[in-house]
């Protein structure tokens, strides 16, 4: 996702990065170009307009006249103005003082409604809740029967009955007491904006339930009509806020630039898979980090934090740091990664990974996983502690146990030493995350610090220090673990330092 | 000890990707071949079924004479009412071009307000850019005057570019079940497209089958069982989580074995993005025109509301699947749907049918002059 917006962003700055001087004119064509590339990306009209203008009126003056990198400048402010426009601050959740906090999802036809229902629900039961889903759109075809299948995916209960929404929602209010469920989630049929009929009566189920949130589901692939679908519910229903959902296709999600610009709602939560767990909230900092193609880990550490099994983790990670990570903690690891979500999910977190590998990381299914598990399930456990001893004999034997080719048996053995040796040297460590666009945001957040020296460095080195910095976060909070890293690399940058690609993946 | 799950978990991902990245390197029908092979898709009419090329799936263009394949055509109660229903739109967005036509002389602001009505309408900005390059030209060289006829202008070349719709509408083999695929991204209105396509193909007396092969989402089938049972149609289903190949498999058996006419085949709603489901997709397409079968269309169901990201769509699974036309649902909203501007443009895929509503008899066949008199207000 943002992954083509972000290449073009790129691009453009990467041109205005390198020069010692920006006369307005070269700013004004940057701008221009960043126009195109955000109109291409769905961005709204209007907003396009007064986010570059926003950028040009922070940019040009005597701050980028003085600046020694005045690159860096525009690059900061285009930065500042994606976060405002994404949405400042993410949500914080409240629960109503009486239960049940009700929840009200509401949007267009094939917004992804029924299904971002089940995910807020599973979510919720997260955050330690006990939900209910409510089956309030009687008007598409077979709509509660899917959602009472998404609901025992995520073991919530569902309630619905074949009257009418607003019969629904008294009585969903009735059973939620009933039976003690403090969060409420209710899913209504897909409406357009303009079909009175149905607004109303939206808005008349609205005032049954008196929702705590009521939001908008939103397709992220959505064009210009973003921000007239949300005008037409904000409307209708006070919106708290949008959901995104789709967000895993390759739309440049410019209707999440646009929707708080226009209509004055952010961006709460953002679906991003087919799986119930490829669900978060929204962090619009971090989604700025993400289109200016900063990658985002620290919503990789969270997501980790959530989904780990903690004793298995330590123990892999305890072996890592003493160099004896084997075929076993790669099948223990791999079982935590699937927990994450998509591999693709995770890889489009990543900082500096390339692009070829994020779309071969979209290519690979269950049916591959399972495939690498198999040849690691088909391994003796001496072969999994020491893979030097697999021979010839004991390669058929493992390739006939998984049902693969020895060709695949090798490959895999291939690059799990290479990742090995990746993982052994904590300077390539640092490298995978730490790749260059990571360094760009460490430097601009140094930049903001007020140190001088820094922006005249060169933007990617530094790896060691951050494979350091990482490495002594161990035992830290998520957050703070990061921000030494960045720190401990602004401490000891270096020149020379390239971006590493890691080797496993060649 | 959290930084380091994270820096196991990155490699275990980079790992996997890597091994993938190098396979499908090593394939030659992988998509980063393909991409390159990519050629823009030959007029529909003009296509003839060719013995040695395999995928995309092999067309049959068996016009019949007499029978039109349109089902607005047939519809009861179905005049073209595309202008009607388009026209509650009308004037949402139509305030650039009403702008662009108060104006006393073409000037920038007039360009800016053209260039504006035609991005808001999702046209696009390479094709705007194009399209307004065009114009200006002819501005510049006197053969235009005023913002009238620019706005005419303008509007004849978005019809130029659209072109006229084939005949037959939609392609029936001459013997033996014709077989239309429905694919496109999750959500678009793809069972529900189905289900108004059977009542009109119906009631122009063609017996249809629908094949559920949307095996995935959660109640799926039960939703086209709900309007096979409406309009009178049978149906196929398979079990949830199943093989959509041999659902459709299934289906062209058995239209066969009972000398149905055609068979409407769903599919899961998939992005375009998600290579083993376009490579499943590729497989149903395969197998739906296996003889007896006949794949005669796949239809790329398109939500009006898509922004740029269509034409990626369009390009993806054409390239995967062949698609021969485009069916642009829920236009009936405040969206216009001037994605498929750039999509005919660039693929020279058709729009062949226009959602307009959730009635049944809500789908028409695509009008040009009605359209781009929609998008230009």
């Amino acid at each position: 996702m943002f992954d083509s917006l972000s290449d073009r962003l790129e691009g453009i700055l990467g041109r205005l990065r390198g020069r010692g001087r920006l006369s307005e004119a070269d700013v004004d064509e940057a701008l221009a170009e960043i126009r195109t590339a955000l109109l291409e990306a769905d961005v709204n009209v209007s907003v396009a307009r007064s986010l570059t203008a926003a950028v040009r009126e922070r940019c040009v003056g005597e701050d980028l006249a003085r600046s020694l990198t005045p690159g860096q400048q525009v690059v900061k402010a285009l930065h500042a103005e994606l976060v405002n426009a994404l949405g400042g601050d993410p949500l914080r959740v409240t629960y109503a003082p009486s239960p049940p906090t009700v929840v009200m999802l509401a949007g267009l036809q094939g917004a992804g409604k029924t299904t971002t229902a089940a995910k807020l629900a599973r979510w919720f039961r997260q955050q330690g809740r006990n939900p209910m889903l409510v089956g309030a759109d009687l008007q598409r075809p077979a709509a509660v029967d899917q959602l009472r299948v998404l609901g025992e995916q995520a073991s919530v209960p569902v309630f619905s009955e074949p009257t009418d929404p607003l019969m629904v929602a008294a009585s969903a209010l009735r059973e939620a007491r009933r039976l003690g469920r403090d969060v409420m989630i209710v899913d209504t049929a897909g409406r357009l904006g303009i079909d009175q009929v149905l607004m109303d009566e939206v808005s008349q189920v609205s005032k049954v339930l008196s929702p705590r949130y009521t939001f908008l589901v939103l397709d992220a692939m959505t064009g210009q009509d973003a921000v007239a679908t949300a005008e037409a519910f904000g409307s209708a229903l006070s919106l708290d806020g949008v959901i995104l959902t789709k967000l895993d296709g390759d739309a440049r999600g410019g209707a999440a630039l646009s929707v708080k610009g226009v209509v004055g709602k952010p961006i709460v939560f953002a679906s991003t898979g087919e799986r119930l767990a490829d669900f978060d909230l929204f962090h619009p900092d971090r989604m700025a980090d993400r289109i200016l193609g900063m990658g985002d880990v620290l919503s990789l550490i969270e997501q980790a934090e959530r989904e780990f099994d903690r004793e298995v983790a330590d123990e892999s990670a305890a072996r890592l740091i003493q160099g004896r990570f084997t075929l076993e903690d790669f099948l223990a690891q791999l079982q935590q990664v699937k927990k994450l979500g998509s591999l693709s999910g995770v890889l489009s977190l990543l900082p500096g990974v390339p692009k070829e590998m994020k779309s071969a990381g979209s290519a690979i299914g269950d049916e591959q996983v399972a495939q690498v598990e198999a040849v690691i399930r088909s391994m003796t456990p001496e072969e999994r502690r020491r893979p030097e001893i697999i021979d010839g004999s004991r390669r058929t034997r493992i390739a006939r146990g998984s049902g693969t080719t020895t060709q695949e048996v090798n490959q895999l053995l291939r690059q799990f030493r290479d990742a090995q040796q990746l993982m052994r040297n904590p300077g390539l460590l640092g490298g995978l995350l730490g790749g260059g666009r990571q360094a760009r945001l460490a430097e601009m957040l140094d930049s903001t610090m007020g140190d001088p020296a820094l922006p005249a460095m060169g933007g990617i080195g530094g790896m060691e220090a951050l494979g350091a910095g990482l490495g002594g976060g161990t035992g830290a909070g998520s957050l703070r673990a990061s921000k030494a890293a960045r720190q401990g690399k602004g401490a000891k940058r270096k020149k020379g330092g390239g971006r590493v690609t890691p080797r496993g993946g060649r | 000890m959290i930084a380091i799950w994270i820096l196991l978990a990155a490699g275990v991902a980079l790992l996997l990707a890597g091994s993938a990245f190098v396979v499908a390197r090593r394939r030659p029908g992988s998509r980063f071949a393909r991409r390159r092979r990519f050629e823009p898709l030959p007029p529909l009419a003009g296509r003839q079924p060719s013995p040695e090329q395999d995928s995309p799936p092999r067309l049959t263009t068996a016009p019949r004479p007499s029978q039109a394949g349109a089902p607005g055509d047939e519809a009861p109660g179905a005049p073209p009412r595309m202008v009607e229903r388009l026209s509650r739109t009308r004037g949402v967005f139509s305030s650039a071009v009403r702008a662009m036509r108060s104006r006393r002389s073409v000037d920038e602001g007039a360009w800016d307000d053209l260039e504006e009505a035609l991005l808001r309408a999702d046209v696009g900005v390479a094709t705007t850019a194009e399209l307004l390059a065009g114009l200006r030209e002819r501005v510049g060289a006197g053969e235009l005057v005023g913002p009238d006829s620019v706005v005419a202008a303008l509007s004849a070349e978005l019809r130029g570019l659209l072109g006229i719709p084939p005949d037959p509408l939609l392609a029936m083999a001459d013997e033996g079940p014709t077989v239309w695929l429905f694919v496109g991204v999750n959500g678009v209105g793809k069972t529900t497209t189905i289900g108004k396509l059977a009542m009109a193909q119906i009631s122009a007396g063609r017996s249809v089958l629908l094949a559920a092969g949307d095996t995935f989402r959660a109640a799926a089938a039960e939703q086209l069982a709900g309007w096979a049972e409406r309009v009178g149609a049978g149906i196929v289903r398979g079990a949830e989580g199943g093989d959509p190949s041999s659902v459709v498999f299934d289906a062209v058996q058995r239209a066969q074995a009972r000398g149905v006419d055609l068979v409407l085949a769903d599919t899961a709603g998939r992005l375009h993005t998600k290579v083993n489901l376009v490579e499943e997709l590729k497989k149903i397409a395969r197998v739906a025109g296996r003889p007896p079968g006949h794949l005669t269309e796949v239809l790329l169901v398109l939500d009006a509301t898509t922004g740029q990201n269509g034409l990626v769509q369009a390009r993806e699974f054409t390239e995967a699947v062949g698609v021969t036309g485009i069916v642009l649902t829920k236009l009936d909203g405040t969206a216009k749907g001037g994605i498929v501007v750039a999509i005919q443009r660039e693929l020279g895929v058709p729009v062949k049918l226009v959602g307009l509503g959730e009635g049944p008899a809500d789908l028409v066949p695509f009008d040009g002059d009605q359209f781009v008199e929609a998008l230009l207000g």
